[in-house]
């Protein structure tokens, strides 16, 4: 029996069946329903908060400290500093921690001690941050007899170090095993491959990390009601109490008072646009480091 | 100038498992030696017993002695001594993704603690120029990523880097196996100017490319040394049968 010769070419490009189009279409729509989805509440609060706290910034507010109740006009220039003060504290105990754990766990943790930092450093994530605060409070602030900048700092920095050290030990283990080996094969020690290959492969994911639990913890009031407590004044003392943008915004949005309710709204703006400054401008600082084609 | 590596009675294991049994095959100096066989014979577990990149896998060990000229490999200097002196090329290409062409060069020294700017130019100009890449790269050397180089020009970068530190010996395991014939060629080429200076030991799963560039072979079957003579003897008349089936292609 002869064979029948085919039609068509196999090589031949067949249009796609508009079933196919159509299944594209659809999934690409969800796709993009699903982006439009996560945005609407962040822009919506953002937008909310710029028409609610936008008219009580002014000058006096950036520049000035709260004025006693019944006068009109103060500001929270010290909640400001105070915020930028603790999460500086937070920042210089958690980091340092954070990315040495997270060393250790991808460059040797693979035994029991790893195992058990792993599974401490996962709980610690899930720990309230009020239990935090008071951890703090019992460590720092009864051992040193009152409220300061250094206990909101220090429960800050424990909220900061599991994120800080879950993140850094996975983007360590992304490096691929060839670069360190590269490293040992230029007589390279272990240690200096660590610290100035592998974590610099890895440094834009560990500062990823780093911001993440930065921006996690900035808007934190909770750990910092008994440990920085609040200020109505400057203070730059590292163990005396501190203001803090989010402590402001709670006691004034919990005042009975409508001129503390717009204020607590447009503190609340500053805080959210400082978080993304901050976050912004160590992401630019980082990128401006980098090759091109790396 | 490059010294010889004597090795004898080398045993090597990955956990329980021995991938090298009894191995005695010594390299000679300023001279590539080529070491073949099928896939999992232990040829790259042989070269990286050589400068103890075999112990940087976990719950690796080797036993046997390794002398490089008058220093004994595995007793009385630490490993990262040796590594210095005996350099290596990799399968695949692996600059260092974060660096640009001059510090992926540079990086041996720099992390090895050498400061002297002028020195660290010379050593590079010097380590490309033998490596027959710089007059692809001096235009971009620290505005371009090492990684931004295509596979052929990043495996000479690495030959580079690994030359930077001035190794006596140099270890090419595969070093053509992810490159098109003629990256191949050049690095061909390379192997022939480097070991008037250096000792060379090129692992390849390619005959020719020993029958080329290698003035002596070893044949690694099973993680023993079947055969080892010079290569001409190897590929006209070997002694063992087994020799002559993988030669000739009857099996591997």
């Amino acid at each position: 029996m002869p064979n029948p010769a085919p039609e068509t070419s196999q090589f031949s490009i067949t249009p796609v069946s508009l079933w196919r189009r159509a299944t594209n279409n659809l999934v690409t729509a969800a796709a993009v329903g699903a982006v439009i989805l996560v945005l609407t509440p962040l822009a919506a609060i953002f937008a909310y908060l710029v028409y609610k706290g936008i008219g009580s910034i002014n000058w006096a507010f950036l520049t000035q400290t709260p004025k006693p109740v019944g006068e009109a006009g103060g500001g929270m220039a010290n909640a400001i500093a105070g915020s930028a003060y603790i999460l500086a504290i937070a920042s210089c105990v958690g980091v340092p921690i954070g990315i040495g754990a997270g060393i250790y766990l991808a460059e040797y943790g693979r035994n029991r001690l790893g195992d058990l930092i792993r599974f401490t450093a996962d709980v610690l994530n899930g720990v309230p941050s009020i239990v935090v605060g008071i951890v703090a409070y019992g460590i720092v602030v009864l051992s040193q007899g009152h409220f300061s900048a250094l206990a909101g700092g220090v429960a800050l920095a424990i909220m900061m170090i599991p994120t800080i050290t879950r993140t850094t030990e996975e983007m360590l283990l992304l490096v691929p095993n060839a670069i360190r080996e590269a490293a040992y094969g230029l007589g390279v020690t272990r240690w200096r491959t660590t610290l100035s290959i592998t974590l610099r492969t890895a440094t834009s994911g560990v500062i990823t990390g780093v911001m993440l639990a930065f921006a996690r913890v900035a808007g934190e009031t909770a750990p910092l009601l008994f440990t920085a407590f609040g200020n109505q004044y400057w203070n730059w003392k590292v163990n005396q109490p501190t203001a803090a943008l989010s402590l402001q915004i709670f006691s004034y949005a919990i005042s009975p008072f409508d001129e503390w309710h717009r204020q607590a709204w447009a503190g609340a703006l500053i805080l959210i646009v400082l978080i993304v400054g901050a976050v912004s401008a160590v992401r630019i600082a980082a990128g401006r480091g980098m090759l091109k084609g790396a | 100038m490059g010294v010889g590596i004597k090795v004898e009675h080398l045993n090597a294991w990955f956990g329980n498992t021995q991938a090298l049994h009894d191995i005695s095959m010594d390299v000679p100096a300023n001279h590539a030696t080529a070491v073949i066989g099928p896939s999992g014979c232990g040829k790259s577990t042989y070269v990286r017993c050589l400068n103890r990149m075999h112990e940087t896998i976990p719950e690796a060990r080797a036993t046997g002695k390794v002398r490089m000229g008058e220093v004994d490999v595995y007793n009385g200097t630490p490993a990262v001594q040796i590594r210095r002196r005996i350099g290596m090329v990799f399968q695949k290409p692996n600059p260092f993704p974060t660096m640009s062409i001059y510090d992926n060069v540079a990086a041996g020294l720099k992390l090895n603690g050498y400061r002297d700017r002028r020195r660290l130019d010379e050593t590079v100009e010097r380590s490309l120029k033998l490596s027959a890449l710089w007059e692809e790269v001096k235009d971009t050397l620290r505005k371009k990523s090492g990684a931004s180089l295509s596979g052929g020009q990043q495996q000479r970068l690495c030959i580079a880097r690994a030359l930077a530190v001035e190794p006596e010996v140099l270890l090419m395991d595969e070093p053509c196996s992810a490159l098109d014939p003629i990256s191949t060629g050049k690095i061909e080429e390379l192997i022939f100017q480097l070991k008037e200076k250096f000792t060379i030991v090129i692992v390849t799963h390619n005959m020719q490319q020993a029958s080329r560039v290698a003035e002596f072979t070893g044949f690694f079957l099973l993680g023993k040394l079947i055969e080892f003579d010079k290569t001409e003897k190897i590929f006209t008349t070997p002694s063992d049968k087994r020799t002559e089936d993988y030669i000739t292609g009857r099996f591997g």
